[in-house]
């Protein structure tokens, strides 16, 4: 992310100039309080039309995605982890599962259908499936319909190993989690972060980084990085809040 | 092997030239190009005749059709189109050669287009495009009816029914369904061709449904079929009608009629996907008896025509009877559905389930139209209506129209209607995951239906969802 800028549809400014990069094999959090502007630079990083882009860019690869779509994002390789997963009544998890898996692959293989084989997408999701601990019965469920929050928050960490993102960025992932599924979640985060994939981990608190070790943390207030450092910084700001940049985000 | 259209056209040539003064084969041909067109006691007489028809269905016919005359115009439904019809300008029996389409690569561009493009297997493309395959389908049918035969159940063409088993025909014919039950019953009752007569003898049960792909053909004769299903006691019989099969009707207004009458503890499921082009007005009427301990069931899909009018009903007389009826529409560019169902109870202990989907983009219009009416006395009836609507743009629009008539106390009804649109949350969220626009939509609207799909066959499932797709696919960018 190269100085971007990110606003409401009615232009009120929300994200205020963030330069950021995440390598694979790295993990950056970004912690912030509520009302910083950080799920609305997740949405903004996955392209939601929702929220503009009005000045900065964002690349993925080197490649410009400022302007690219959602699709386009996720087909290049990029991932949001949702805080809310949206409801699909009527479609299963599986069959969502392989038409997302099938639409990624399209796209790489320029544009020409390549539906993945039904045994080796069958073999990859039942392996995934136990080693998150997400119930076989979950998966001729309809998406997110019904599910506990554990389920959902465990079935986005299933669809980013299926998908297997460059670059994943997790949203509040820890947020409505017991401890039991915060650590099934976030080991299966860090078993994926590697020299394919990189992590930007979005989160108020620092219990999540317990369990998945940031290299980089970044303390966003008011709509920017305000302080940047190592895992260190994540352990001062359970103690001492963001308390001292906001004070210093209202007489700004 | 059945007779080719052209051949039929060029008897029934003969036929009418002698029988009306036209024997210059030449100028007969000609003739039926211009005289073909529009509705007479001539043309009804024409076609009894060429059929061999007995007295009594002459007679039917010739009646059928001065209640056709004196019946007005439905006011209601599908407005205003439906007054756009012009009675004069259509070919009841005959179609003209300049529209003919008798193979696959005459069809219009988009119909090819849309069957191309849903993959459908080689043999049945080879199937659609002449007489060869066609002969293939029948004998898959023939077996078929040559196991079914033997214990005693009848499928028949109704033209080879009438012929056949005229006594037990006669019985049930027009029963169901007066000839004066509606206008458009009453112009089918006229000018009927084609159709499924089916006879399921007490306690045989078929377990594989009985399909009708050779109706194709016999659809493209004429677009007036007329269907008759009797279910005898503890019978069953499904029946899909395969019309996602490419019947392209070179005229422009199909009327069918379909009655059915399922016996004391006999059940049938009948299963219709109508994909007619968007030049056709398809009003059809279907009603079903469900006697003691009966059920019938409805899963009616209707994604095609530029009007649909069609509310299959059931009627339940007995004690215990159950129905349901299923029903999705789905209304693109210009096209209208005007779909639904009806429940009629008039026996104690019966129970009823209408399920209603319907989607509508581009500017298209869909909607319920139902009627559950319990009679006074049918104590102890149970209903439900459910009716979902999915509007897919700001230009379209979805209409409920839920009649109720409830003459009894001792009832329990439930209605529960939803209109909802796709979400943009919804959709960003599948986007999210690589779908394009126009994938996530057609993976929102497929579960929207999805209640209705998992209870068709497979084969027919997967149809239905290519179809969806297809659909999406044209209304977005």
């Amino acid at each position: 992310m190269k100085n971007l800028h990110v606003a409401l549809e009615d232009g009120t400014p929300i994200v205020k100039g963030v330069d950021l990069k995440v390598a694979t094999g790295e993990v950056h959090a970004i912690m912030g309080p509520n009302g910083s502007g950080k799920s609305t630079l997740a949405y903004a990083i996955a392209g939601h039309p929702a929220y503009e882009i009005t000045e900065g860019q964002i690349l993925l690869d080197g490649e410009d995605i400022t302007e690219a779509g959602a699709d386009e994002r996720a087909q290049a390789g990029l991932f949001l982890a949702f805080q809310y997963p949206h409801a699909i009544p009527g479609v299963t998890v599986t069959n969502f599962m392989r038409q997302a898996i099938n639409a990624v692959r399209k796209a790489r293989n320029e544009g020409v259908d390549d539906p993945v084989p039904v045994p080796e997408f069958r073999k990859q999701f039942l392996a995934q499936m136990d080693r998150l601990k997400v119930s076989r019965e979950l998966a001729s469920r309809y998406l997110n319909d019904g599910f506990s929050g554990g389920e959902k928050k465990r079935v986005e960490i299933l669809q980013m190993a299926m998908l297997q993102p460059k670059i994943a960025v997790l949203d509040e992932t820890d947020s409505g989690l017991d401890i039991d599924a915060l650590k099934i979640v976030a080991g299966g985060v860090k078993e994926l972060v590697g020299p394919e994939m990189g992590a930007l981990v979005i989160t108020h608190y620092q219990r999540i980084l317990n369990y998945i070790k940031p290299d980089f943390v970044h303390v966003f207030v008011g709509g920017k990085i305000v302080e940047e450092g190592g895992p260190e910084l994540a352990e001062t700001l359970e103690t001492s809040g963001y308390e001292q940049w906001e004070k210093e985000e209202v007489t700004a | 092997m059945t007779q080719t259209e052209t051949e039929i056209v060029q008897e029934i040539g003969s036929d009418y030239g002698t029988k009306y003064g036209f024997s210059n084969p030449d100028e007969a041909k000609d003739y039926f190009f211009k005289s073909g067109r529009g509705l007479s006691h001539e043309l009804v007489e024409a076609i009894s005749e060429h059929k061999s028809e007995p007295d009594w269905m002459r007679k039917f016919r010739h009646k059928s059709l001065d209640y056709f005359l004196a019946r007005p115009m439905p006011t209601w439904g599908g407005m205003p189109s439906l007054h756009e019809i012009d009675f004069d300008n259509i070919f009841y029996y005959i179609k003209p050669t300049e529209n003919q389409v008798d193979s696959w690569a005459d069809l219009p561009a988009d119909i090819k287009d849309t069957w191309d493009k849903l993959g459908i297997p080689e043999a049945e493309k080879k199937y659609l495009a002449g007489v060869g395959a066609q002969y293939e389908s029948e004998v898959v049918y023939h077996k078929l009816q040559e196991q079914l035969t033997s214990q005693g159940v009848i499928f028949l063409d109704t033209d080879t029914a009438l012929r056949e088993h005229e006594d037990i025909f006669k019985q049930y014919f027009g029963t169901i369904i007066p000839q004066n039950d509606n206008k458009f019953a009453a112009l089918n009752s006229a000018v009927w061709s084609g159709g499924s007569f089916i006879y399921v003898p007490p306690g045989v049960r078929i377990e594989l449904p009985l399909q009708a792909y050779f109706r194709i053909n016999a659809e493209n004769m004429g677009q007036f079929e007329r269907t008759l299903i009797i279910v005898d006691e503890d019978a069953y019989v499904h029946y899909v009608e395969g019309c996602t099969a490419p019947i392209y009707s070179t005229d422009s207004l199909h009327s069918a009629v379909v009655e059915i009458l399922v016996k004391k503890g006999g059940r049938c499921r009948y299963t219709t996907i109508q994909n007619w082009s968007t030049n056709v007005y398809n009003l059809v009427t279907k009603r079903a008896v469900a006697e003691a301990n009966a059920t019938m069931e409805w899963v009616d899909g209707n994604l095609g025509s530029k009007l649909t009018m069609k509310y299959p009903a059931i009627w339940l007389t007995g004690e215990g009877a159950h129905g349901e009826v299923l029903s999705i529409a789905f209304a693109g560019k210009g096209q209208h559905q005007d779909a639904g169902g009806k429940c009629v109870h008039h026996a104690k202990n019966t129970s009823s389930v209408i399920t209603s989907k319907s989607i509508s983009k581009n500017g298209g219009r869909a909607g319920y139209r139902g009627l559950l009416e319990v009679a006074n006395g049918a104590s102890g009836s149970k209903s439900k209506v459910v009716c979902d609507a999915l509007i897919l743009d700001e230009e379209s629009r979805s209409d409920t129209y839920p009649y109720i008539r409830i003459d009894e106390n001792d009832v329990d009804i439930g209605h529960e209607a939803t209109v909802s649109k796709i979400g943009e949350e919804q959709l960003f969220y599948l986007q999210s995951r690589g779908l394009s626009e126009a994938e996530a939509s057609a993976m929102i609207v497929s579960g929207f239906v999805e209640p209705i799909t998992k209870e068709l066959p497979l084969e027919y499932a997967v149809e239905m969802n290519r179809l969806i797709q297809l659909q999406m696919e044209g209304s977005v960018g």
